[in-house]
């Protein structure tokens, strides 16, 4: 394997017969990463940053709904599920942010369990890591308590965001990651998803729900969510 | 400092196909010209641009017309072309066959600056906004690539179109879309050709225009060679013709008298 | 995968014979030109990233070696094993090697081109492993036994009642009388049939759209969620990619994945852009123990440095097949190998060979429609002609095609002799031409007659007519 190694990056060289001395050079770029052009459209104020956002994400068939606390959330997710007329059996990351939400207190009609996804649930209910305002997308992290299953296995995916973690653009989001996770690191699974599952693969006409889940809900935690 | 400007000379780069096939284009292209202000002259020392020889990748015969081009055309305040395509093979591509050749590549670059397509020259560097033409009927038109895409030819002709009077316009769909002619590719490979130009025939008749207009001889031999084959009413005429008023002569392909 | 690349001109006439192909043709047409224009209106700065996007990968390209060692640290940092491979067989050969030592039996898989390049389904099956297609398009043609014919949408030449009748014939366990005639129900049914599938794989293959040096982290780019799952349920994860997919930061791919998209589907963004690094860890709850990057080259580093350079910042987008002309009237199996459209046109050459694929640079009108489009500009046209001169030189092609154009550069290149040939041809056609003003059939010209009528030219030449008009003193 090393014979290949060193035969393809040996080719890679002969054909760039480049001068050396531009390690430097790539080493700086990987530390800093700077910017490119970063769109206009994200760069709002807070407030008008959630609206983009939610604006985003409907414009990609995901439902939003707004709640004023964290606590709310059980009860936004009982009226989401009963106004789809979709079972009430949760899976329920283990993060503390959604596993220790007052589910029984405020939703007692709900059945929640913690862990990761199996193929049998039908709801999963997860924490986003961030939301980008620019195309209504949610940055959700694999880890401790996060199980990435969640997010790709049940039919339906209730992701909860809070307001605070609206950002503008993808760089943005990039900074929060690096601020929790340390520069040149990466959770194993990163998902930006936008939107629920979707094919065009037969005759070009869009269908959701092709593998991933067919309904994407996200609860927009405002004021006070931290 | 002479106090009247000098009338500007352009060289007139006549293509190989109006010379062979449709010289009342270039008689169209010599009245626009000098109606707006120029002194033409056609030199004798021209054939072709050498796009059949380039792109069939022989790039020294290439070379060879390009730089006899370069020599029939220097001194001209403007090359003019009644074509996109040819006037791109000078503007955009001698400059790049001559890289490695400080010299050559400075006239070719030279000869560049100085070349245009014919309408976009008009409105773009003489500022002509209309025409004195008159014609009944309406007419649709073909975008032909070279000149969209690397003359940047779109609005122009539609702007000078529209002051000819009593001519309606009538867009069809995918007017953007190449017509199937390419050179030798209509040739090479007749039968994609065919199938290219079937639909952009169906196009021009559906738009239900009575005359279809192009800026490049090429597209249009090729989109009236379809139109006739089908039998289809539509006449068909280089975009000149119908600015320079020109238009008692048959339309392309049509009979005499 | 067997090329047939050099019987281009028999396949693309099959091809237009084909009526269900040519009625599946109209949906390239008409979905994804209008969405990638709505979708690029709505960002100002398209044009601006476009232009970053091309410098990103031009900086990468030129430091490659570099951008690659830095990326495999990385990966290994995190747990990850990278496979350098110099070829296909080498690639072939490194899959099976980590599937067999899983002990697999079944491996699911998301798409991949370069798997398609490495023809990895047949090797696998030669071995004992059965691979999955998880991707709808890939499923559909895998029950086919067909090559895709577009590199995101790969049963775009399919109509529905195709599909439905394929569905029929594999899933025969479910009811005979169930209604399967709508998109929907076709979809609803392979999300059930495929779910099986990837709990029960026990290797799951995916491709990468970017590899990322400052993370060590492989992308997968989706809308139907199947990579996701191809990826996260099997035990061992392998990445099947090539070096020119490498980009320097997590900045840098925000920038290309900008272009991306849009240029492909017309969305602003995909439903899953998903960033891999390493296999599970200590504390994760799932996600595959083993980590594996099949890298292969595969002719790629030799195109570095050279003409064909630029056709490396192809992030496989497919705009430039979207919007081509000739694409739409033959589909994408008559280019006869892995890449169809514009940029197969170029790829192809530079992967098995101008001498099998030169045929597919010289099918192209030089529209210059897929150029205009391209998200990285890649001048697709440019590059098709550098294959031409390539040919030229080497004596490729045809000889009545070389003699025609000798003869006439001979005339091109005298004009006096030109002006008198083309006088008399001017003449000549016009009597032949007579008073209908147009030739049905011309000696020479069968390719034009064929299909059309070749308008008469009216006499005289335009230079003879100059000449004229100079003698009697009517110039101006």
């Amino acid at each position: 394997m090393s014979g290949a190694r060193d035969q393809v990056l040996g080719a890679v060289r002969r054909s760039l017969k480049r001068a050396p001395g531009d390690e430097a050079a790539i080493d700086a770029r990987l530390a800093q990463h700077p910017r490119n052009l970063v769109p206009a459209r994200g760069q709002l104020s807070p407030t008008e940053r959630v609206d983009l956002f939610e604006a985003q994400a409907a414009a990609v068939q995901a439902s939003v709904s707004r709640v004023g606390a964290l606590a709310e959330v059980p009860e936004a997710v009982a009226a989401y599920l009963r106004e789809q007329n979709l079972p009430g059996q949760l899976r329920v990351s283990p993060d503390p942010t959604v596993a220790d939400l007052p589910w029984a207190e405020k939703a007692p009609l709900l059945t929640v369990s913690t862990g990761p996804a199996r193929d049998a649930d039908a709801v999963s209910v997860t924490p986003a890591f961030a939301g980008i305002a620019e195309t209504g997308t949610l940055m959700l992290t694999s880890g401790k308590d996060r199980p990435a299953t969640l997010n790709f296995l049940p039919e339906t995916h209730i992701v909860v965001l809070k307001a605070s973690q609206v950002v503008g653009a993808y760089e943005d989001a990039w900074d929060l990651l690096r601020q929790a996770e340390g520069e040149g690191v990466m959770p194993r699974s990163v998902n930006l998803i936008t939107g629920p599952s979707r094919t065009g693969d037969i005759e070009q006409k869009i269908q959701l729900g092709a593998h991933g889940p067919r309904r994407l809900h996200i609860v927009v935690v405002e004021g006070g969510g931290a | 400092m002479s106090d009247t400007p000098r009338k500007p000379r352009v060289g007139l780069f006549v293509t190989c196909l109006v010379d062979l096939f449709r010289p009342s284009v270039g008689f169209a292209a010599v009245k626009l010209l000098e109606d707006a202000g120029c002194a033409v002259e056609v030199p004798a020392a021209q054939t072709c641009c050498g796009q059949p020889a380039y792109n069939s990748g022989d790039r020294a015969d290439t070379k060879t017309i390009a730089a006899q081009v370069i020599r029939a055309f220097a001194g001209f305040d403007y090359v003019v072309a009644p074509s996109g395509s040819c006037a791109a093979m000078i503007h955009a591509h001698y400059p790049r066959l001559f890289e490695g050749e400080p010299d050559m590549a400075k006239q070719a670059e030279d000869l560049a600056g100085r070349t245009h397509e014919l309408v976009s020259f008009l409105t773009d560097v003489l500022g002509v906004t209309g025409v004195a033409a008159k014609l009944e009927g309406s007419y649709t038109y073909h975008d032909s690539c070279s000149g969209l895409r690397e003359m940047k030819v779109k609005a122009q002709p539609r702007a000078l179109l529209n002051s000819v009077a009593r001519l309606e316009r009538r867009e069809m769909p995918e007017s953007e879309v190449c017509c199937g002619f390419g050179g030798t590719f209509c040739v090479k490979y007749p039968d994609i050709s065919n199938a290219m130009v079937e639909r952009k025939a169906a196009n021009i008749e559906g738009s239900g225009a009575d005359l279809l207009l192009a800026g490049d001889l090429g597209c249009l031999l090729n989109m009236a060679g379809k139109l006739k084959r089908r039998g289809a009413a539509t006449k068909a005429r280089h975009v000149a013709e119908v600015l320079a008023g020109m238009t008692d002569t048959p339309a392309i392909g049509e009979p005499k008298g | 995968m067997q090329s047939t690349s050099h019987a281009f001109k028999d396949n693309a006439t099959r091809a237009l014979g084909d009526a269900q192909l040519q009625k599946a043709m109209e949906n390239v047409r008409g979905g994804f030109i209008e969405k990638r224009l709505n979708v690029v209106e709505k960002l100002p700065e398209f044009e601006t990233l476009r232009d970053q996007a091309r410098d990103i990968k031009n900086h990468t390209l030129a430091h490659l070696d570099l951008y690659l060692e830095r990326w495999e640290a990385k990966v290994t940092e995190r747990g990850g094993k990278v496979h350098w491979c110099t070829d296909a067989a080498a690639a072939r050969d490194a899959v099976l090697e980590i599937c067999r030592a899983a002990g697999a039996k079944t491996v699911t898989k998301g798409k991949s081109m370069v798997a398609e390049e490495i023809a990895l389904n047949q090797h696998l099956e030669a071995n004992g492993v059965t691979p999955v297609e998880t991707d709808l398009g890939e499923y559909i043609i895998q029950l086919r036994d067909e090559p895709p014919s577009h590199i995101i949408a790969p049963a775009v030449h399919l109509t529905k009642e195709q599909v439905e009748a394929d569905f029929r014939e594999a899933h025969n366990h479910l009811p005979k009388d169930r209604s399967l005639s709508e998109p929907v129900e076709l979809v609803s049914e392979a999300r059930q049939v495929l779910r099986q599938r990837y709990l029960e794989a026990d290797v799951g293959i995916t491709g990468a759209n970017f590899l990322v040096a400052e993370t060590g982290s492989s992308i997968i780019v989706t809308n139907e969620g199947n990579g996701d799952l191809t990826q996260m349920l099997p035990r061992v994860h392998i990445v099947v990619t090539s070096l020119e997919k490498v980009v320097p930061t997590l900045e840098d791919v925000s920038t290309i994945l900008r272009v991306l998209a849009r240029s492909a589907t017309g969305q602003e963004f995909s439903a899953y852009t998903t960033f891999s690094t390493g296999p599970k860890r200590p504390e994760d709850l799932d996600g595959p123990d083993e980590y594996h990057v099949v890298l292969l080259d595969n002719g790629r580093s030799a195109m570095l440095g050279g003409d064909f350079q630029d056709m490396l910042r192809c992030i496989r987008c497919g705009a430039c097949m979207n919007h081509c002309p000739v694409y739409h009237a033959v589909g994408g199996h008559a280019y006869g190998w892995v890449y169809p459209g514009p940029m197969g046109a170029v790829l192809t050459p530079s992967l098995i060979g101008v001498a099998e694929a030169g045929q597919l640079p010289n099918a192209s009108t030089f529209c210059g429609r897929c150029e205009s489009v391209c998200p990285m500009r890649i001048p697709l046209p440019k590059m098709m002609r550098h294959w031409r001169e390539r040919e030229f030189e080497r004596h490729l092609s045809p000889a009545s095609v070389r003699m025609g154009l000798g003869a006439w550069a001979f005339f091109a290149q005298r004009p006096r002799l030109y002006g008198l040939f083309s006088g008399l041809a001017a003449r000549a056609l016009a009597r032949l031409g007579g008073r209908k003003g147009r030739l049905s059939k011309l000696p020479l010209a069968s390719g034009w007659t064929k299909y059309r009528e070749m308008p008469a030219p009216e006499g005289k030449t335009f230079q003879q007519l100059w000449a004229e008009r100079q003698r009697k003193g009517t110039g101006s």
